[in-house]
């Protein structure tokens, strides 16, 4: 049975990689999309599209900070001999969920904000530093989501 | 550190002194103009819609024969040579390009007529690839598509629907018409859904053959060339290669002129520097000799202004008083540090006069925030060499990209701080080479952090963060009371920002001690009686306070409490905006942790592998390094912006000022000395 516990523990980074980056990829390819279309008319833009493109791609990557905290929580990394125990590794999975599941979703919904900006930027270049904070706003919920992940993950004892 | 203070100047001259008081002014870029603050009905304007227009048109001629120049003969290009800036010149280089500039209009227009040249050939070119497309299912004809047939014979050439066979066609036409003698029938080509027949008959039965492909659904090409379709493509093949032998000859002429790009750049520019003065022109007021202008200069420069019209240029010139319903533009001032983070204001809004002018204080918690954010000693150390050598390189850029990358060497110095109080070099790259490569099996970390490593104690360091955001607010707060201050408001100061100082600061005394607080930040504090009850003191009397003073406007008591209670649910606000400190916390972490995870994916695909190995290990530290510096450089950006904007402006800021816009010589390619 000891090795369910470090299924779960994997589970966790798991949810925490797989919907974090999910949602990333969502939202950037909405943006991308948006982007495309503006850069079509005029290429010039393509730096700025680019970075408010880039903006929803954090949540794939606060997933896989946590995952890689996980992964060597459960001493899958660097090979330490951990055993995990199943409450442990339930925990983990826990700890994992927020920044999966918001991940997840402020990573689409920050794709759709990120368009909408590309937009801004499409008719009024000059509004560019306005246009990058209202994804940011976004983002805030996915960085709560990470500080309890990663807070959370890390103080679980093994 | 303030806005600059604005004067109104109003100047008349004669008007045989307009073209150089004009072009003075234009120089030197130091006024701006309000064309609609005169009005008198005995003045007139001129109107030079006209005059400008061929302006106009003649930069654009220019910068349409540069940009075809580009096209066909381009300068070779350094990535970042589009920060080297306008080109310099000297009045007598500019003079002598405009003494020609009617020959260089006529090359202009000549390359012009070039371009239309080669977009002619280029549409030949795909009408020709049309046509040759379109004849390849009628290859196998050997005789022209519009053949009818001979002295005794009928032919029809077509499609047919669906994909037949010569027998299955043959069948249906003899089921249609049973009683036909002789018919040939011939697939030249098979498509996915229909076929390319031709069919021979004799000439007395051709209205029942094609009654009988009719019915069949029998139609002709939509287009019928003369000649075989063999050789109308073989000689379409062969215009298309005489159009591109012709393209590459204009492209040749072309390419001579390569040498007029120069003058075409400064051209371009005085036309535009021309065109503006006569916008300019057709909105000033005039009477039959002489000319008014109104406009702001800042304050230091008015006097010098005055001085030089009224002396140089005979000009009457006076200050006058802003009148209530003028707003004077806003230019910001600030010291060399601090004036980078201008554009970051700016961005926002630009503060009205009379308000504070938050940059100078804002830049040190800017270039603060941001270093925790990026926090790796090894990225700040990149991006302050990186900034340095671009910054030297290159010491005539534009002005917006030079304060950007100035405010980026600063926050590389602040990044680089922070690294090393975390104890974080390239994430934990000392470590990971020592042990893969060096085989080094003493202690780690090597490099020790100054300070802590935040990965040890996360809880510890997001109650800094909240500490750092704390104050970063008070400060925000203050400034408010400070402009309470300077407007004489001494009731408003101390009800709506000494009552909340107050109120907050009760409430953290009480709040520290609590078992809640020790357990979440594992820190404990004991406090003496006096203090607790001066924290108790302090919180009622700042609720009191705002309570009854928040709602001071309104008349009606109820009103004014019940305003007063929902200005204390504020307080939750306030809680939000210290949380959204966090992110100092989250983004820290994120940057180290991301690098630890490159340094341990090179280091086990490289483990083992000797030279090879390090090589490997090389490839993939920098390539992921430069990808997390620069999502991490973008996030950082993005959300130390949120920071200022959200948070600290929240607390005092009003933007709202209108942006100096003086009138001045606008150059897209030159700047001349």
């Amino acid at each position: 049975m000891s090795d369910l516990g470090m299924f779960f523990g994997l589970l966790g980074a798991a949810v925490a990689v797989l919907f974090a980056g999910a949602g990333s990829a969502l939202g950037v390819g909405i943006a991308g999309r948006a982007a495309a279309g503006v850069v079509t008319e005029d290429p010039s833009k393509f730096a700025q599209v680019l970075l408010l493109q880039l903006l929803p791609g954090t949540q794939g990557i606060y997933g896989l900070l946590v995952g890689f905290i996980t992964l060597s929580k459960i001493g899958l990394l660097g090979g330490g001999d951990v055993t995990v125990s199943l409450s442990t590794g339930l925990m983990i999975l826990a700890a994992c969920l927020p920044i999966g599941i918001v991940g997840l979703i402020s990573g689409k919904s920050q794709g759709q904000c990120s368009a909408a900006s590309i937009g801004i930027v499409a008719k009024r270049p000059e509004s560019f530093g306005q246009a990058m904070l209202f994804p940011a706003m976004v983002e805030t919920y996915a960085i709560l989501a990470l500080l309890i992940s990663i807070l959370a993950v890390s103080n679980i004892p093994v | 550190m303030a806005v600059v203070e604005m004067q109104k100047i109003s100047l008349a001259a004669l008007k045989t002194k307009r073209k150089a008081i004009l072009e003075k002014l234009q120089m030197l870029g130091i006024m701006q103009m309000e064309v609609d603050s005169i009005d008198d009905e005995e003045l007139m304007k001129m109107d030079t819609a006209e005059s400008r227009a061929t302006w106009d048109k003649h930069a654009e001629l220019c910068d349409q024969a540069a940009a075809i120049l580009d096209k066909y003969a381009p300068e070779k290009k350094g990535m970042l040579d589009s920060l080297k800036g306008k080109e310099l010149l000297t009045m007598e280089n500019a003079q002598e390009v405009i003494e020609r500039r009617h020959p260089c209009n006529k090359i202009a227009r000549k390359i012009l007529r070039y371009e239309k040249e080669i977009s002619d050939c280029n549409a030949n070119i795909a009408k020709d690839e049309n046509l040759i497309e379109s004849l390849v299912p009628w290859m196998a004809l050997d005789v022209p598509l519009s053949f009818e047939g001979t002295k005794k014979t009928a032919a029809f050439i077509g499609t047919l629907p669906g994909v037949l066979t010569e027998e299955q066609i043959l069948t249906g036409l003899r089921e249609k018409a049973p009683e036909l003698a002789a018919v040939d029938v011939k697939v030249l080509y098979t498509a996915s859904d229909s076929v390319n027949v031709f069919i021979l008959c004799l000439k007395e039965e051709a209205e029942t053959v094609e009654t009988a492909l009719r019915g069949l659904g029998f139609s002709r090409p939509p287009q019928l060339t003369l000649g075989k379709p063999e050789r109308v493509a073989e000689e379409a093949r062969k215009d298309i290669e005489e159009q591109k032998t012709k393209i590459a000859g204009v492209i040749e002429r072309v390419k001579v002129n390569a040498g007029s790009r120069e003058d075409f750049h400064i051209l371009g520019d005085y036309y535009r520097t021309r065109a503006e003065k006569y916008r300019l022109l057709g909105q000033i007021p005039q009477s039959q000799n002489a000319f008014f202008l109104t406009g702001w200069v800042p304050k230091d420069a008015a006097g010098a202004v005055k001085n030089l019209m009224e002396k140089d240029y005979g000009a009457v010139c006076e200050f006058e008083e802003k009148k209530e319903d003028e707003v004077e533009p806003t230019a910001l001032r600030n010291n060399k540090f601090s004036s980078v983070y201008e554009p970051i204001v700016a961005s926002y809004g630009l503060p009205q006069h009379g308000k504070v002018d938050p940059t100078t204080i804002m830049s040190f918690f800017y270039m603060f925030f941001f270093g925790m954010m990026l926090s790796d000693a090894g990225y700040g150390i990149v991006m302050v060499i990186g900034t340095a050598i671009v910054l030297k390189k290159y010491p005539r850029m534009g002005e917006g990209i030079k304060k950007m990358l100035t405010m980026f060497f600063w926050c590389g110095i602040s990044t680089t701080f922070w690294g090393f109080m975390y104890g974080g070099f390239f994430g934990d790259v000392i470590d990971v080479v020592a042990t893969t490569f060096l085989g080094y099996t003493g202690p780690t970390p090597i490099l020790k952090p100054i300070w802590f490593n935040p990965l040890d104690a996360p809880m510890k360091l997001l109650v800094y963060c909240m500490l750092f955001g704390l104050i970063h607010l008070f400060v925000g707060l203050g400034i408010k009371g400070y402009q309470y201050l300077k407007e004489g408001d001494v009731v408003g100061f101390v009800s709506d920002i000494i009552a909340w100082y107050a109120l907050l600061i009760g409430l953290i005394l009480i709040l520290l001690p609590t078992d809640l607080f020790g357990n979440i930040a594992q820190m404990h504090f004991e406090f003496p009686a006096a203090v607790n009850m001066l924290a108790k003191v302090l919180a009622a009397g700042g609720a009191i306070v705002i309570l009854l003073m928040s709602g001071r406007s309104n008349k009606n008591w109820g009103l004014r409490i019940a305003l007063g209670a929902y200005d204390i649910y504020g307080i939750t606000s306030w809680l939000s905006d210290v949380l959204s400190y966090s992110r100092l916390l989250a983004l820290g972490l994120a940057t180290g942790v991301i690098a630890q995870v490159i340094n341990t994916m090179a280091a086990m695909v490289a483990k083992n592998l000797g030279i090879v190995g390090i090589v490997i290990f090389i490839i993939i530290f920098i390539v992921g390094s430069i990808l997390n510096l620069a999502i991490n450089l973008l996030g950082a950006y993005v959300h130390t912006n949120r920071l200022q904007y959200v948070e600290f402006f929240g607390k005092f800021y009003d933007a709202g000022g209108e942006p100096f816009v003086p009138f001045e010589t606008k150059t897209k390619y030159v700047e001349i000395k």
